[in-house]
């Protein structure tokens, strides 16, 4: 029953969602206030009803329904119930279900922090992401629907691919999701844009913060990915180039762009074509990403469903929403006009600069990612021989991805110092040179310090040293200019948020470069065969192997490793690497266990039995590696900080007041072009 | 104003790309084989049938013969096994088994137990197996060799099983099909192949 | 891992016995084992499509690392192991495609599309440049920013 009580609130909410991808943006276009104003009510309509949906599908994991034939396939009577809950969106029919739930919940939040926003521009946001809901309403419903009956009901389920069973899955996809989802936002801010012809800095500092939550929580999302795999997939990478991991690593590049771009639309009113391209980009590569890895066009470690029918549909929702909205695009954007001008050194022309190179990278992930499909698909059509096949993996893009940041995070360091609309290379120079040379020293020494030389360690240090060195110099250069009178805490208050987290999410940036560019260098690992009572040194660290003992878990068995690790003699901890076969689908898994530490982690795994008792053991050193990770949620917690900005908060209220008095449009849409200097003044 | 239709350019080619790439998806998962039209690689192995001794590939010289890689342990040989079996009956062409790392590629297997055996042991446990699996679900093949360690397989460029290579009468690969054999493969696919061979 | 015992044994009878309980065992030489994770690093694991063969967990890897070593330990250089699994496996089998027709256009679009940006960048500042003209100032908005200005000089 309650499985149907589901499909039946799906089958409402589309419905729901095909009013609201019509009436309000008719509205909009027509200026009709009561069709404008049902998008409010029919969004939160959708997101009721979407939660009924998805409450049920949880309902039938939780009470083991399994007549219900997803939870059949992917979830089991033994699993843990965490398992149960975060395993409902651990296939393709469940995780689209996901994907829906964060789009309302999205379209919820529109709804609600929304009220300084003029009702045009609300209707056809809403009216947008209405569209977007039927699309994946209609998806699920004709194509991938998770509440279709097993009759009869299986005794038990299949249960759930092992390697899921993690906290990893609680984490990992509703962040990645929030984020992939949230562009949708920026996406149907970018087109009512269009739609409305207004496209001004107003308009920029709107989206802004919708941009940049989503765009922390992508950021989040990533780096829960990359922790996960770390510890559950092969020994210890972090990044793997897999065409699902460069899917979510495309739109976060371009929405990068996207959130620099939009400063500058913000404060200066240029850029305004450019970031609505880049709006319709990042949300574009998010449904390219959902079709790239459901479609069976590619595989990896985590695609879901190869299967070409669904890949059909998704293509043609895909040509249909990035089509029209190219389309409307080239229609609209000539129109728009170019903002303001700016010299070529400037703020704007660095980040410009930003813009390109991480559009280009983008461009560059996607073409390695497509790569094995294009060249397949010429091959079926005789272009190129079968035997043509090209594989196309990390050393490929670690080539030719790294050199396209090196330039963006030079220009990281002297963007936040430049002037807008003018600077001087010399000036910029004056400024900068205590920082390059403290940041070309410390690169060229510190590799010695820590072991050994190499140039590629020392190229990873300049580029985090110089990005550390900018922020230090630019929070020192405002710092100097906040009241000298006043106490610490009230001078660091006075800075503006905007700043602050400008700053903190660069130094997040220098701070995954250092984790990178370490463990890249120094890790040390062996693959030894270790008797009882054997040790091994890695990283000044010795390791000894007492055993391997037979354990059960509550849907597996398993063989426990106990390696002991010792500092100077001294045990300092117990490691338990596991060999586990998960009962219901005989899957071999193998546990690494890892001693985290600030600066180091020590991962071990057990590899296979040899005679005699003795096992080979895989044993790690990784220096720095929880750095990656600090790295990806300072950036995410800078974002965070730079939106709370006063100046949001300050003119939402006023613009709420100015509406509430019936001022309207003009007053929320200043047809003024931006902000002049003071150089211009007084010229 | 032509410039800015750039991006819906671009995409119309990726488009293009991406509906080629869902019309060959099957296509794509194989990996080519690059031993097409070269010698099949020799080897001899043990028989399954101990009374057999062993089989070695030279002795298949002068027919178009198949082989057909397997394991007892691989689920999707079974899907393909009865088709096997049928063709077989229809005595078209002989079909050789290659029994793939019998032990040591299956998964259940506890490995520490497996490092124990001795080879003699090992050759008599996988001949056990093998003939079991045979006896119950029919077996298709005039001869089945064991390649415990899989480097005959390697040399082959086995990757998974199911896989099945039809080698001509001096020896030479001539077509390699990945996967279960399905009725509609065998008929569209290897029949044609082997009439081709056969002259 | 099956392979890695039967090489195992192998090592083991070249090498002295087992000593006490404190030793330092390898894996075999480290020499070897450095050069067998580095061709590893370099493969494409099949059943993967994803992973390289240093960095699969799966059975076909393994069996893939005793092969290599095997031919390491034969004395063949890295250049002939890779030749010898192509042979057999197929362009695919390498991680970093080789510079060859197809694949050119695959090392070489990151630099054109580097290029291409680069370019689009200049020309979009040039047209900016000439086609943008900062609007001037009228009297009365002149005052207006005079006084703002000055107010928050006075705040400051």
């Amino acid at each position: 029953m309650i499985p149907e009580i589901g499909h039946f609130a799906l089958i409402i909410a589309l419905c729901m969602a095909l009013v609201l991808g019509t009436l309000p943006l008719i509205g909009a276009a027509r200026g009709l206030p009561r069709w404008m104003a049902l998008a409010r009510p029919v969004a939160q309509g959708i997101f009721v009803f979407v939660v009924i949906a998805y409450g049920s599908l949880t309902y039938a994991f939780i009470t083991n329904d399994f007549s219900v034939l997803y939870a059949a396939e992917h979830s089991n009577s033994a699993l843990p119930l965490i398992y149960r809950i975060a395993g409902v969106w651990g296939g393709h029919e469940g995780s689209l279900l996901l994907w829906i739930l964060m789009l309302s919940i999205w379209m919820l939040a529109v709804t609600v922090f929304s009220r300084h926003l003029p009702e045009e521009m609300v209707a056809r946001v809403l009216g947008v992401m209405g569209l977007v809901a039927v699309g994946f309403l209609s998806f699920i419903l004709f194509t991938s629907d998770p509440f279709t009956r097993l009759l009869p009901a299986a005794p038990d389920g299949q249960d759930l691919n092992p390697l899921l069973q993690d906290p990893g899955l609680a984490m990992h996809p509703p962040m990645l999701y929030m984020g992939y989802v949230g562009f949708s936002v920026a996406f149907a801010f970018a087109i009512a844009a269009l739609l409305s012809g207004k496209l001004d800095a107003t308009w920029a500092r709107w989206s802004r913060p919708w941009t940049t939550v989503a765009w922390a929580f992508l950021t989040c999302g990533i780096a829960l990915g990359s922790w996960w795999s770390y510890y559950v997939l092969g020994w210890g990478g972090w990044w793997f180039w897999d065409p699902v991991e460069n899917a979510s690593f495309m739109p976060w590049l371009v929405g990068t762009a996207l959130i620099h771009s939009l400063a500058v639309t913000e404060k200066r009113g240029s850029f305004k074509s450019w970031t609505v391209l880049l709006a319709i980009f990042a949300f574009s590569l998010s449904l390219l990403g959902t079709f790239l890895v459901r479609s069976g066009v590619l595989t990896s470690v985590h695609s879901f469903a190869s299967d070409p029918q669904r890949g059909l549909f998704i293509l043609i929702f895909l040509v249909i929403v990035v089509g029209s909205s190219l389309l409307l695009y080239a229609w609209r954007a000539p129109k728009v006009g170019l903002g303001g001008s700016f010299a070529m050194v400037s703020r704007e022309s660095l980040l410009l600069a930003n813009n390109v190179l991480f559009t280009v990278a983008a461009g560059t992930v996607l073409l390695g990612t497509l790569a094995p499909l294009i060249v397949d698909a010429l091959a079926s059509v005789g272009v190129v021989a079968q035997s043509d096949k090209i594989s196309v993996g990390a050393p490929y893009f670690n080539t030719v991805f790294v050199p396209i940041m090196a330039f963006a995070i030079f220009f990281m360091g002297v963007g936040p110092m430049a002037k807008w609309k003018k600077d001087s290379v010399p000036e910029l120079a004056v400024r900068l040179r205590w920082g390059a040379a403290v940041a070309v020293i410390v690169a060229i020494i510190m590799p010695f310090v820590l072991g050994h030389w190499s140039w590629l360690v020392s190229l990873g240090l300049l580029m985090a040293f110089w990005i550390i060195v900018a922020v230090f110099q630019s929070v020192r250069d405002r710092w100097v200019r906040t009241h000298g009178d006043r106490g610490f805490a009230e001078r660091f208050a006075s800075l503006p948020k905007s700043f602050v987290g400008m700053q903190l999410a660069h130094l997040g940036v220098a701070v995954f470069i250092l984790g990178v560019t370490i463990i890249g260098g120094y890790e040390v690992g062996k693959d030894v065969r270790m008797d009882i009572g054997d040790t091994v040194e890695v990283g000044g660290y010795t390791f000894r192997f007492d055993g391997v003992m037979n354990t059960t878990g509550p849907n597996y068995d398993a063989q426990r490793g106990i390696i002991t690790v010792l500092k100077d003699g001294r045990p300092i901890e117990e490691l338990n690497p596991e060999k586990r076969v998960y009962r219901v689908q005989r899957q071999p898994t193998t546990e690494a266990a890892i001693d985290s530490g600030f600066f180091r982690h020590l991962f071990v795994a057990l590899g296979e039995p040899l005679a005699n008792g003795a096992w080979s053991v895989r044993v790690y050193y990784k220096p720095m590696v929880t750095w990656i990770w600090l790295g990806c949620l300072l950036m995410a917690v800078g974002g965070l900080i730079a939106i709370s900005d006063r100046r949001y908060r300050i003119l939402a209220r006023k613009q709420r007041e100015l509406l509430a008095r019936g001022v309207g449009d003009a007053a929320a849409a200043p047809s003024r072009e931006p902000v002049l200097t003071r150089a211009e003044v007084k010229s | 104003m032509w410039r800015f239709l750039g991006p819906l350019a671009v995409f119309a080619v990726l488009v293009g790309f991406f509906a080629l790439g869902l019309k060959y998806a099957d296509y794509h998962s194989d990996v080519p084989s690059p031993l097409i039209g070269k010698p099949a690689p020799q080897f001899a192995l043990n028989e399954v049938q101990e009374n057999r001794g062993t089989f070695a590939s030279q002795d298949m010289r002068g027919t178009v013969w198949m082989l057909n890689v397997w394991a007892t342990w691989c689920e999707s040989c079974r899907e393909e096994h009865q088709v096997l079996v049928d063709f077989s009956r229809q005595n078209v062409v002989p079909v050789i088994g290659l029994d793939y790392e019998e032990l040591r590629g299956d998964a259940g297997i506890d490995r520490s137990e497996l490092a124990k055996l001795s080879p003699a042991e090992e050759l008599k446990l996988a001949r056990q197996r093998a003939t079991q699996w045979l006896s119950e679900r029919g077996n298709p093949y005039t001869q089945t060799a064991l390649d415990l360690d899989g480097s005959v397989g390697i040399d082959y460029g086995v990757y998974g099983v199911p896989e099945t290579y039809i080698i001509d009468k001096s020896g030479i690969i001539r077509y390699k099909y990945i996967g279960p054999i399905t009725v509609e493969a065998l008929q569209d696919n290897i029949l044609p192949v082997i009439r081709k061979l056969k002259g | 891992m099956r392979a890695l015992f039967l090489a195992l044994l192998m090592g083991l009878a070249w090498s002295q016995a087992a000593t006490a309980k404190d030793a330092q065992p390898v894996m075999g030489d480290p020499v070897i084992q450095a050069r067998v994770m580095h061709l590893a690093g370099e493969l494409r694991c099949l059943v993967c499509q994803g992973e390289s063969l240093a960095e699969s967990r799966s059975d076909f890897a393994a069996d893939m690392l005793a092969k290599i070593r095997s031919l390491v330990e034969q004395g063949k250089s890295d250049q002939e192991i890779k030749d010898y699994l192509v042979a057999r496996y197929g362009d695919f089998i390498l991680y970093r495609p080789p510079f060859s027709g197809i694949t050119a256009f695959v090392w070489l679009t990151p630099v054109v599309l580097l290029l291409a940006g680069g370019s689009l960048f200049v020309i979009n500042l040039r047209r900016r440049r000439a086609q943008v003209h900062t609007a001037p100032l009228s009297a009365e908005e002149e005052a207006r920013i005079k006084n703002l200005l000055s107010e928050s000089d006075s705040k400051a």
